[in-house]
């Protein structure tokens, strides 16, 4: 499962729930200022661990960076989800184990189950990958009240999912769209199907203790990148203010992690930052990216909020979903990642097909028109895939390619039948989690940078782009949708 | 030599437990057939189909032609290939669907005369080209285009409907080029006239075909005319050759019409009131888009061993149901493995010796008061099956009248 490491490197962490404290405490390296970039080697483990906070806890997690790419900041870490349950025997939950490699992909849910594929063709995706399920506690405004799903037991029993992690975000792009104009210094304000909410921290902490969910993301106020200095600064201040408060009122379980935004500034970025730098926090959640922000800016100010964040600890973003951001992202030092990418390719009828290693399997066909494909991904409404019984990607082992051909998925989208986004849903998850392995391998044999442009180049080989000079890996790239 | 086998292994009166042997599966009857109508089962995968239990889905002819026609799905194997379904397929004539959908079908001795949606072009579907779609589809059986008419509609036009069925199965099978693969079905008309009716399964019978479906039902007749129609004809058909009551439907019409001496049934129902959020359970029917339901931590139904509630609270599903694709699939994934777990307690009580037994079971968790509707009662008496512990004295008006006389 782990990748080879050239050097030789070791590392402290004990995969055993019952492990003893291993040498190195969290505590001493909180404090340790980032190296700079001349100075740290390559493949170096930074070993560490961070517990959530009581040892009493019945959900731990770890996690620990196993190796960085040249340019130091893209590493691959392994992300330790831990659950030992007291109330197993009475008809509670069994105790589970997850490791999982970062940087990771978070599967997109509605209500905490994807959006077509059923929990039984879940578990036929590749594991541990899929095993990170990204929900927002306003889904359930509509649904269970808190009560009822603390009666229930948390959101694990609630989604009958017990194996997987569950990681709570306000935010989300399909069912709780962050709306700051309504935002409050009491509160963040958020657009669901079922109205508008103003949820302030007690609330929402009150719903994480009835979800029980293993990871969890502060209360922020994530502001559009068209407001003014005055209300980003706000928005800044109520952040901090209101991670202070979830701290105050954190339940016994789960891991915290702080909200940093800052906007379209480098100071109020760097300034949110250090401020919840100095919080005891399991790792940081970069928010306010994907409201309206350019492309172009946005390495810049995740390098500048990164730079001064913990190493050891995890980081996650929500909002950058196309291969490239996720590039992006993942080249500024993020781990995990959330993306709208497949729920709107799937919606669309489209099915990524992109290569996933050096020997191209797809092979570009410039005769297809750009309706049809785009080297990326297919679009299987095309009247071209009316009789072709071919899989959608030669060798690949999800469900959708080994049972079903691209003539029956374009039946089933021209007649507008659900089981074609199921089908979907299936292959492009597993085709971009795939993506996410690959780039994984890359870091850890530090080739992530030359990765990087090669698929860079290859999506703009079939686009009528201007020819472009050197491509220079800080400035972050202009993609297409 | 025939493309299908059918052995009883057990009975019960009329009520039978067979073996069915098609050439892609062989199946217990009684059994349900959910409809899968442009080659899917709304939502469902195929491993989640096999898991459920299922044996025999149903292709709804007239809109495979439309999309993506006969002609595609034959040139890519067959509907088995198209859609990867291992197990056996049923595909209907197309007729029924042309004058239920489209408002200028007409019926000619010729076929059936309709405007093409795709294009408004006049069209014809004929025997013929009914028998060739469908041996182009390739599904286990087929069935033979025939001249439905609603019961509701009385006087000349059934009779007329019934004789025209009979010249047309003539029809059905000079055009059928595949009998060694796939089975032709007769389709026994004549609206609720007994008389009607009986000429119509003498005809059929005559023509030594592999099955027989009862037709024409299911389209809003009373209940007491319905029951009567099922009887007479599964008293007439052939012992030793499967019947299929064509749109049934509802647990307790496919329980009553199984004690008759039925053996095969299709409906939309289970998997369309999925989708209105409504689950089938022992006692009926459980709306899950009901207020009541948002707090309520109970599985769907206790008893039942299907995925969706073995996992989910009533509560989950309520927050699903109409909003959600999720939701959809959930149901009618429980809604479909309910009425496959009673296809498999019909075949085994009916083998074990039980079915009446399990028939007063069915009825009494339905029922609770005991108030078993009469034409139940009738249709029980008939079939030789006693429910008297299932019903109050006061609702059996049966017994009453015979007392009183």
């Amino acid at each position: 499962m782990y990748c080879s490491l050239q050097s030789n490197v070791f590392w402290l962490l004990n995969p055993k729930p019952s492990a003893k404290i291993p040498k190195f405490r969290s505590r001493r390296l909180e404090t340790t200022k980032s190296m700079p970039q001349a100075e740290r080697p390559e493949h170096i483990l930074a070993g560490a661990v961070q517990y959530s906070k009581s040892e009493r806890d019945c959900k731990k997690m770890k996690f620990a960076v196993k190796a960085w790419s040249k340019s130091g900041r893209a590493r691959v870490g392994l992300l330790q989800l831990s659950s030992t349950s007291n109330s197993f025997g009475q008809g509670g939950p069994p105790a589970k184990e997850i490791e999982i490699e970062t940087p990771a992909l978070l599967l997109t849910t509605r209500k905490g189950l994807p959006a077509f594929i059923s929990p039984d063709h879940l578990s036929s995706l590749p594991s541990p990958d899929s095993r990170l399920l990204q929900f927002s506690p306003m889904h359930f405004m509509e649904g269970p009240n808190s009560k009822t799903i603390s009666t229930i037991g948390g959101v694990h029993q609630l989604l009958g999912l017990h194996d997987y992690g569950f990681f709570a975000v306000p935010r989300d792009s399909i069912l709780s769209l962050p709306e700051c104009s309504s935002s409050n210094k009491n509160g963040a304000s958020f657009e669901t199907p079922c109205g508008r909410f103003l949820v302030k921290p007690v609330e929402y902490m009150k719903m994480i203790s009835s979800m029980k969910p293993d990871l969890y993301v502060s209360l922020a106020d994530e502001v559009h990148a068209s407001v003014t200095v005055k209300r980003n600064k706000a928005s800044v201040d109520r952040t901090i203010r209101w991670l202070d408060d979830c701290i105050s009122l954190k339940p016994t379980d789960g891991a915290l992690f702080g909200s940093i935004v800052g906007g379209c500034s480098i100071e109020e970025r760097q300034h949110c930052a250090q401020e919840v730098a100095k919080r005891n926090v399991a790792g940081y959640y970069i928010g306010g990216f994907g409201l309206g922000d350019s492309v172009d800016e946005r390495s810049t100010l995740l390098h500048a909020v990164t730079d001064l964040l913990p190493k050891e600890k995890p980081r996650q973003v929500c909002g950058l979903g196309l291969p490239e951001e996720i590039l992006q992202g993942i080249a500024a030092g993020i781990d995990l990642f959330d993306s709208m990418y497949i729920y709107h390719l799937t919606l669309g009828g489209f099915a990524l097909i992109f290569p996933l290693d050096g020997n191209c399997k797809h092979v570009f066909n410039p005769q297809l028109s750009a309706m049809a494909s785009d080297g990326t991904k297919i679009n299987l409404k095309a009247t071209i895939y009316r009789k072709d019984a071919s899989r959608i990607v030669d060798g690949c082992n999800c469900y959708t390619c080994q049972n079903h051909t691209k003539a029956y998925i374009n039946h089933l989208l021209n007649v507008h039948e659900m089981l074609a986004q199921i089908l979907l849903e299936i292959h492009n998850t597993h085709h971009y989690l795939s993506f996410f392995r690959l780039i994984r391998e890359a870091i850890t044999e530090g080739k992530f940078e030359e990765f990087r442009q090669k698929f860079i180049e290859k999506r703009r080989d079939h686009l009528l782009a201007a020819s472009f000079s050197t491509c220079d890996l800080q400035t972050p790239v202009r993609s297409r949708a | 030599m025939m493309a299908l086998r059918f052995e009883v292994l057990g009975r019960f009166n009329r009520a039978r437990a067979a073996r069915l042997t098609l050439p892609h599966f062989t199946c217990e009857t009684p059994l349900f057939m959910p409809v899968g109508t442009q080659g899917t089962i709304k939502g469902l995968t195929t491993p989640q189909l096999e898991e459920i239990g299922c044996q025999i889905i149903l292709g709804n002819t007239y809109h495979l032609a439309l999309r993506p026609t006969s002609e595609l799905i034959d040139e890519l194997g067959g509907l088995h290939k198209f859609m990867n379904w291992p197990r056996a397929l049923l595909t209907d004539s197309g007729g029924f669907q042309m004058v239920s959908l489209l408002h200028l079908a007409d019926i000619t001795e010729e076929g059936v005369t309709f405007q093409s949606p795709v294009d408004g072009k006049p069209m014809l579907l004929t025997p013929e080209e009914s028998i060739q779609i469908q041996n182009r589809i390739g599904a286990d059986i087929i069935m033979a285009l025939d001249d439905v008419v609603k019961t509701t509609i009385t006087g000349p036009r059934i009779e007329e409907a019934m004789y025209r069925t009979l010249r047309w199965i003539d029809r059905c099978i000079a055009a059928h080029k595949r009998p060694t693969e796939q089975n032709l079905f007769g389709i026994v008309q004549g609206g609720l006239d007994p008389v009607l009716r009986d000429i119509c399964v003498q005809g059929l019978v005559e023509r030594n075909l592999p099955g027989y479906a009862i037709g024409g039902l299911a389209g809003g007749e009373d209940k007491d005319s319905f029951w009567r129609v099922v009887a007479q004809c599964t008293a007439s058909l052939p012992e030793s050759k499967p019947r299929y009551v064509m749109g049934v439907g509802y647990p307790l019409d496919i329980v009553v019409c199984s004690a008759l001496g039925a053996d095969m049934y299709d409906c939309v129902y289970p998997t369309r009131t999925a989708r209105f959020g409504t689950a089938l359970v022992p006692e009926g029917v459980l709306k899950l888009k009901h207020q009541s339901m948002a707090e309520d931590t109970r599985p769907i139904d206790s008893t039942c061993e299907c995925m969706v509630c073995k996992k989910y609270t009533r509560a989950y599903l309520h927050c699903l149901v109409t909003k959600d694709a999720m939701g959809s699939q959930l149901l009618s994934y429980h809604n479909l493995y309910y009425m496959m777990q009673l296809s498999r307690n019909l075949h085994s009580s009916i083998i074990q010796g039980k079915f009446p037994e399990f028939v007063c079971d069915f009825l009494r968790k339905m029922f609770p008061r005991g108030d078993v509707p009469e034409w139940v009662c009738n249709a029980m008496e008939v079939a030789g099956i006693d429910i008297s512990s299932c019903c109050t004295p006061f609702n059996s008006k049966v017994n009453l009248h015979t007392l009183s006389k």
